[in-house]
């Protein structure tokens, strides 16, 4: 019995934090996962960056001055956090709101009176507009330190196009709550389609884009009509609009996003003076 | 044909292919065909089947020509795709009751849900006479709906304040243009018959249109 004691004494006493993390790191789980082990040199940590899907996306050094908060504000990765803030909270919305005209205005009142943790859906809306403000900052920020210039303004493109995706999400999300502000500000939002080179039936060039007496590009075929799927913003103008909401310019997004991150590391690092 | 007996002229040891490269190729697309080197043949280790080097590029621009064809086509199948062939709307010809249901002056208010106004009139400026028009009810500001004010006699536009006057003519708010009328009938039955698929614009000069408006 004493003898017992004895061992699980000394196994205590070699149960010092050292001791088990040298056995964590040497078991087979953590070595399947983390390659390289514990990054205590520069080589190791250099692998590190390459051997990890998340982590390869970013530069391997970071010049000191390029993470002071005075210089960048922060304002590229706040941009991202509010994206996957808005991601997590839309994805949750989701559970209890219904594109259709029955359900979209109930669903939303319903999410804000009925469904536990009712701020939710506040989240998820002053996130989308904090995100749209911190777009900005960034793009002010790296447009007041010069960082469009060569080599970086290919980067600088894959910006603008996603201030665009930005805007556009947030653009589309606005209709789904369905109430009277939504409806008409997508109806007069929808209606600046109309004036589409070529594409809108009131645009510019459109009726040279006809066959005899019949015009292709009408109220019913234009830009708008694709973007609506109809002549008003009705039902499927609701479900279009969802379904990019939802999936179609986060998709986008998120794919550009990862060049966006890529490309940061490619040209540079993170602003600054090259 | 003038070409193709050019071409064996270079190396007359090795037997010229059992199958001369397709001869109706050279003409036409002459400018893809390279001008090869005189002192090179076909492939030095090709056999009489082997597809030869310039045939080769024919089957090449071919096969990209015709990859490039039905990406083109799938891709306007996709765009079509979004624009569906049965719309689930109000439908754009409508019958709208007798004309006697309307008094004279009045703003009938029965069809706005369709996107009409029925205006009843003892005198019409553009038409020149009495009866009825149907005005649009989109603003023509930015496409908002209007209500019809009975007291202050006015169309009046909640989004931004556009104010109309009965006849549609715009005189307040940031609109630019009179509100649209649409082509108005009598059907068979003796009802009046709304077709939204015509609009006649004042400032074009289209309402003095016969089908802008309906005599009485």
């Amino acid at each position: 019995m004493s003898n017992f004691t004895d061992r699980l004494k000394t196994a205590f006493k070699s149960l010092s934090p050292a001791n088990v993390g040298q056995y964590i790191q040497e078991s087979q789980i953590y070595r399947s996962i983390f390659r390289v082990g514990v990054p205590d040199s520069d080589r190791k940590r250099m692998l590190v960056m390459l051997g990890s899907v998340f982590l390869h996306l970013h530069p391997v050094k970071v010049r000191k001055s390029g993470i002071r908060m005075r210089y960048t504000w922060c304002m590229g990765g706040i941009t991202f956090f509010l994206f996957l803030v808005l991601t997590f909270t839309g994805l949750l919305l989701m559970f209890y709101y219904r594109p259709t005209l029955e359900y979209a205005y109930v669903d939303i009142v319903d999410l804000r009176e009925q469904v536990p943790l009712g701020i939710m859906r506040e989240i998820h809306r002053w996130g989308a507009h904090a995100m749209v403000i911190a777009v900005w900052l960034h793009m002010f920020r790296v447009f007041m330190t010069g960082s469009y210039k060569p080599p970086r303004e290919f980067n600088w493109n894959v910006g603008v196009i996603l201030l665009v995706l930005t805007l556009l999400l947030s653009f589309t999300g606005y209709l789904l709550p369905w109430d009277q502000l939504a409806i008409w500000a997508i109806t007069v939002g929808s209606n600046m389609a109309r004036a589409t080179p070529f594409a809108g039936s009131e645009g510019p060039g459109s009726a040279l884009l006809k066959l005899g007496d019949i015009g292709f590009v009408t109220s019913s075929s234009d830009a708008r009509f694709a973007l609506l799927g109809g002549r008003f913003v009705g039902e499927s103008a609701l479900l279009r609009f969802y379904v990019l909401h939802c999936v179609g310019l986060p998709l986008v997004a998120g794919f550009l996003m990862a060049i966006h991150f890529w490309r940061i590391r490619r040209d540079g690092g993170i602003s600054g003076p090259l | 044909m003038s070409n193709e007996e050019s071409k064996p002229k270079t190396p007359p040891a090795v037997p010229p292919p059992a199958t001369p490269p397709p001869a109706a190729k050279v003409g036409p697309t002459a400018p893809v065909t390279p001008k090869p080197p005189a002192a090179k043949p076909a492939a030095p280790g090709a056999t009489a089947k082997a597809v030869p080097r310039r045939s080769f590029l024919n089957w090449m621009t071919l096969a990209w020509t015709a990859f490039t064809a039905s990406m083109l086509a799938a891709g306007t199948a996709t765009a079509r795709f979004m624009f569906p062939n049965v719309l689930f709307e109000p439908p754009a010809t409508f019958k709208a009751g007798f004309p006697n249901e309307i008094q004279a002056g009045q703003v009938d208010e029965r069809f706005k849900s369709k996107g009409v106004w029925l205006v009843r009139t003892n005198f019409d400026q553009w038409a020149n006479a009495s009866g009825i028009y149907a005005l649009s009810t989109v603003c023509t500001h930015l496409g908002c709906t209007p209500n019809w004010l009975e007291g202050e006699q006015k169309f009046k536009c909640p989004c931004h304040g556009s104010g109309y006057y009965k006849t549609g003519v715009n005189f307040e708010g940031p609109t630019p243009r009179p509100l649209e009328r649409f082509a108005i009938s009598l059907a068979d039955d003796g009802q009046i018959l709304v077709d939204k698929s015509k609009k006649f614009q004042a400032e074009k000069g289209e309402w003095i249109n016969p089908q802008a408006f309906l005599k009485l």
